[in-house]
């Protein structure tokens, strides 16, 4: 069997070492499961996926809501993205269908709506950028105002991350989640760890 | 550079966006009957207005969806912005 191996696995040490005066924290969180659906919000599949997941799709633009140990981010008016831990790489182990499956069985319910249930979990990984200067780190290639009173816990945007396309979240007061495409991982890294020279001593 | 309201997510800068050429050309409904300056007509003609020009935009690095702006081409002032399939609001 091949080994998995993260888009950023050669950056542990430096994301590391970025962290040495406490001001900030980077690391990534490889294998992060991605559920991308597309339904309309307002049709009954959506109530049932809703349900399933144990939290309603947000209909308001740039929610990001939690249910248990999964995320669920406003892409547009009729697409999200869900999030769950890693779900390893063997598919119908021992554990029982993944959420994949069983979104879309959840879906496959109502003949009556549209839907789309797809797992993208291979497109983009995940970097958390956190800290006391989390913020400021970000606003260096980040055109959106992400002060907490516009941008804070429960709020997600794609946007553009030193020209990259992301998928930023806040997670927590000082938190954030940078969803980048797994093809400009190495890049936006190495864009964060240059941003972030002025902080780490 | 541009700031440009999204619809959906708020304003966002310009390069976030694509622009889609002039909004509300519909499509002909029999488009085999058309002559062929018709057809061309068409496909390639267009208003080049100075003032209000009620155009396309797809938010491409955002929520990726296409909607409509009336922007002044003159000025770049943007008038009103709406999503697809809503009329374009009367510029005073
Ligand atoms: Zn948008």
């Amino acid at each position: 069997m091949a080994e998995r191996r993260s888009p950023l696995a050669g950056f542990a040490a430096r994301f590391e070492a970025a962290g040495a005066g406490g001001r900030l924290r980077l690391a990534e969180l490889p294998f992060l499961t991605q559920i991308n659906v597309r339904v309309d919000p307002e049709g009954r599949a959506a109530g049932r996926i809703g349900r399933a997941l144990g939290v309603p799709l947000p209909v308001e633009p740039g929610g990001a809501v939690r249910s248990g140990d999964l995320t669920v981010l406003w892409l547009g008016p009729d697409e999200w993205l869900v999030v769950g831990p890693d779900e390893g790489e063997d598919e119908g182990d021992a554990r029982g269908p993944g959420l994949r499956d069983r979104l879309a069985e959840t879906a496959a319910g109502t003949a009556d709506d549209h839907v789309s249930v797809v797992d993208v979990s291979a497109q983009r990984t995940t970097l958390v950028v956190a800290g006391a200067r989390s913020r400021d780190l970000l606003a260096h290639g980040c055109a959106l105002d992400l002060h907490p009173r516009v941008f804070g816990p429960g709020r997600c945007a794609q946007t553009l991350l030193a020209r990259a396309q992301v998928v930023l979240v806040a997670r927590e007061a000082d938190e954030f989640w940078v969803l980048c495409r797994a093809s400009f991982a190495g890049y936006t890294a190495e864009w964060l760890l240059d941003a972030a020279t002025e902080y780490v001593t | 550079m541009l700031l440009i309201p999204c619809p959906w997510c708020g304003p966002r800068d310009e390069i976030e966006f694509h622009y889609g050429g002039q909004a509300h050309v519909a499509y002909p409904d029999d488009p085999a009957a058309l002559s062929d300056e018709e057809w061309a007509r068409y496909l390639f003609f267009r208003d080049n207005p100075k003032g209000p020009f009620a155009e396309r935009w797809s938010h491409s690095a955002g929520c990726r969806r296409w909607f409509n702006v009336v922007r002044d081409t003159a000025t770049n002032e943007i008038h009103a912005v709406y999503r697809i399939g809503e009329p374009r609001p009367v510029i005073a």
